[in-house]
């Protein structure tokens, strides 16, 4: 069972959609009993850190999402989900869930660079993952942020973008893969990206 | 490097688009779920819907062709017209619009902007603003004003000052239409783009006036805009998106070449 995590943190009804497009029924919920069963997770989210990790907190899916990770499942976070899987984010100075060491930080504001980051931009990829594979060079992916994730090891960054910095856009350790941009509204590469995800076992290639 | 977006808007009335599009083998298409379809294969980068239905159970046919629109195309789109409210606001993004775009109703009600931003997010909420040039005076400094009802009514309000409000207020982008080049296809209204996009952080996609593909080329350097809207010129098969976007390729503007 493929679960979405709904933490209140935006619209969940283009993920659900996706799935539904690639003939995988998405199950939405809040509960974490149903979390800590899920043989495959999607966090996604937007919004403010501060408030996502209240409600998460609140509803108990922190620990979920933890017992998740620990137990190997293949889990993907989208967006603030790529964010708040770290140990902080510089957002609402928000202590985050640690999955990952490393910290969220702000997009850097420039003259004539527009924030949030909003659009479609390409991803550099660094090294190989299952759920990466297949996506030519050319591909754009959609993006709408103002932070961006930090982890604190360069093996875990597998993908980077550039809007005034070179910042990392997909992220991966284990049984964890995250992007900062939005599969589910990246056409036909980002359905890739989904379809991959959903193929994947969860171990990390190397 | 981010990309400049190409977006084509539908009117849609009673759950039509008013203008057919011809652009693939002529045929003329009406159903804005298939257009938007057609749209998406063809490399738009996005997609905005205005809502002009005149009926009274309006909401619930619009509702129906964004949870329609939804399930066809995997890009964003935003849903504008007769916006009033935080409920009418809830359901278009429930129906799966990644945006709403409000414009007379922020203007009559700037909380509006507010309390869609705290409740769904500030990338969700698009400034919509129809805009008419006049002469300077104290209380239009920039010499453009706010017009709201479909461009009928003057508000008074100095439209650089209503943009930097609404982005204090919680709006997470700008399309900025302006009254004078809309329907003329002689191009964008440049000085305009220029003001608003230079007075704001957040994205400003132009709207009113494309004709020619060097339109968009214009708006989007001299213009400084991030967007630029579309319609007649591709609805009616003068120029495909591809077209449009080698162009701008050449004359060396990022844009989204594979999809």
């Amino acid at each position: 069972m493929t679960v979405i995590i709904d933490y209140q943190a935006g619209n969940l009804t283009s993920v659900v959609r996706s799935l539904k497009a690639l003939g995988v029924m998405g199950e939405v919920t809040q509960d974490p009993e149903v979390v800590a069963k899920a043989r495959r997770v999607i966090f996604p989210g937007v919004g403010a850190a501060g408030k996502a990790m209240a409600t998460l907190r609140q509803l108990g899916l922190d620990q979920a999402l933890l017992q998740c990770f620990n137990r190997g499942i293949p889990i993907l976070g989208i967006c603030l989900g790529a964010q708040i899987i770290l140990t902080h984010s510089e957002e609402n100075d928000t202590p985050c869930l640690g999955l990952l060491p490393g910290r969220t930080l702000a997009l850097p504001l420039k003259p004539g660079l527009k924030i949030p980051h909003m659009g479609w931009n390409k991803v550099r990829f660094l090294r190989p993952h299952a759920v990466f594979k297949g996506l030519p060079e050319a591909a754009e992916y959609y993006f709408v942020h103002s932070y961006y994730p930090a982890p604190a090891q360069a093996a875990m960054v597998l993908g980077v973008t550039e809007h005034g910095v070179e910042f990392p856009s997909a992220v991966g350790w284990r049984n964890l893969v995250a992007t900062q941009f939005h599969p589910e509204k990246s056409g036909r590469f980002g359905l890739q990206i989904l379809e991959n995800f959903l193929a994947w076992d969860g171990s990390h290639a190397e | 490097m981010l990309s400049k977006r190409i977006i084509p808007c539908l009117d849609v009335r009673d759950g039509r688009t008013t203008k057919g599009i011809k652009f693939l083998n002529n045929v003329d298409v009406g159903d804005p779920v298939e257009m938007a379809r057609l749209y998406y294969e063809a490399g738009a980068d996005e997609l905005v819907f205005y809502d002009i239905t005149a009926s009274s159970d309006r909401r619930e046919i619009m509702i129906e062709v964004v949870r329609r629109v939804a399930a066809a195309i995997f890009i964003p789109f935003s849903v504008g017209g007769g916006i009033r409210n935080l409920d009418d606001i809830r359901a278009v993004l429930l129906a799966g619009a990644e945006k709403v775009s409000v414009n007379t109703a922020a203007v009559l009600d700037p909380a509006l902007i507010t309390a869609g931003a705290l409740a769904f997010g500030s990338q969700c909420i698009v400034l919509g603003m129809d805009v008419k040039r006049v002469a300077p005076s104290p209380k239009i400094p920039s010499g453009y004003e706010m017009v709201i009802h479909g461009g009928r009514t003057p508000m008074g309000l100095d439209a650089r000052w209503w943009a930097q409000e609404a982005v204090r207020l919680g709006a997470g982008e700008i399309c900025l239409n302006s009254i004078d080049a809309d329907g003329t296809q002689a191009g964008y209204e440049l000085t305009l783009t220029r003001m608003i996009s230079e007075a704001v952080t957040i994205p400003v996609i132009a709207s009113g006036g494309a004709g020619t593909p060097e339109h968009l080329c214009q708006v989007l350097t001299e213009g400084r805009a991030d967007a630029a809207l579309i319609a007649s010129m591709v609805h009616y098969g003068t120029y495909t998106i591809t077209e449009i976007k080698q162009y701008l390729d050449r004359r060396g503007i990022p844009v989204r070449l594979s999809w």
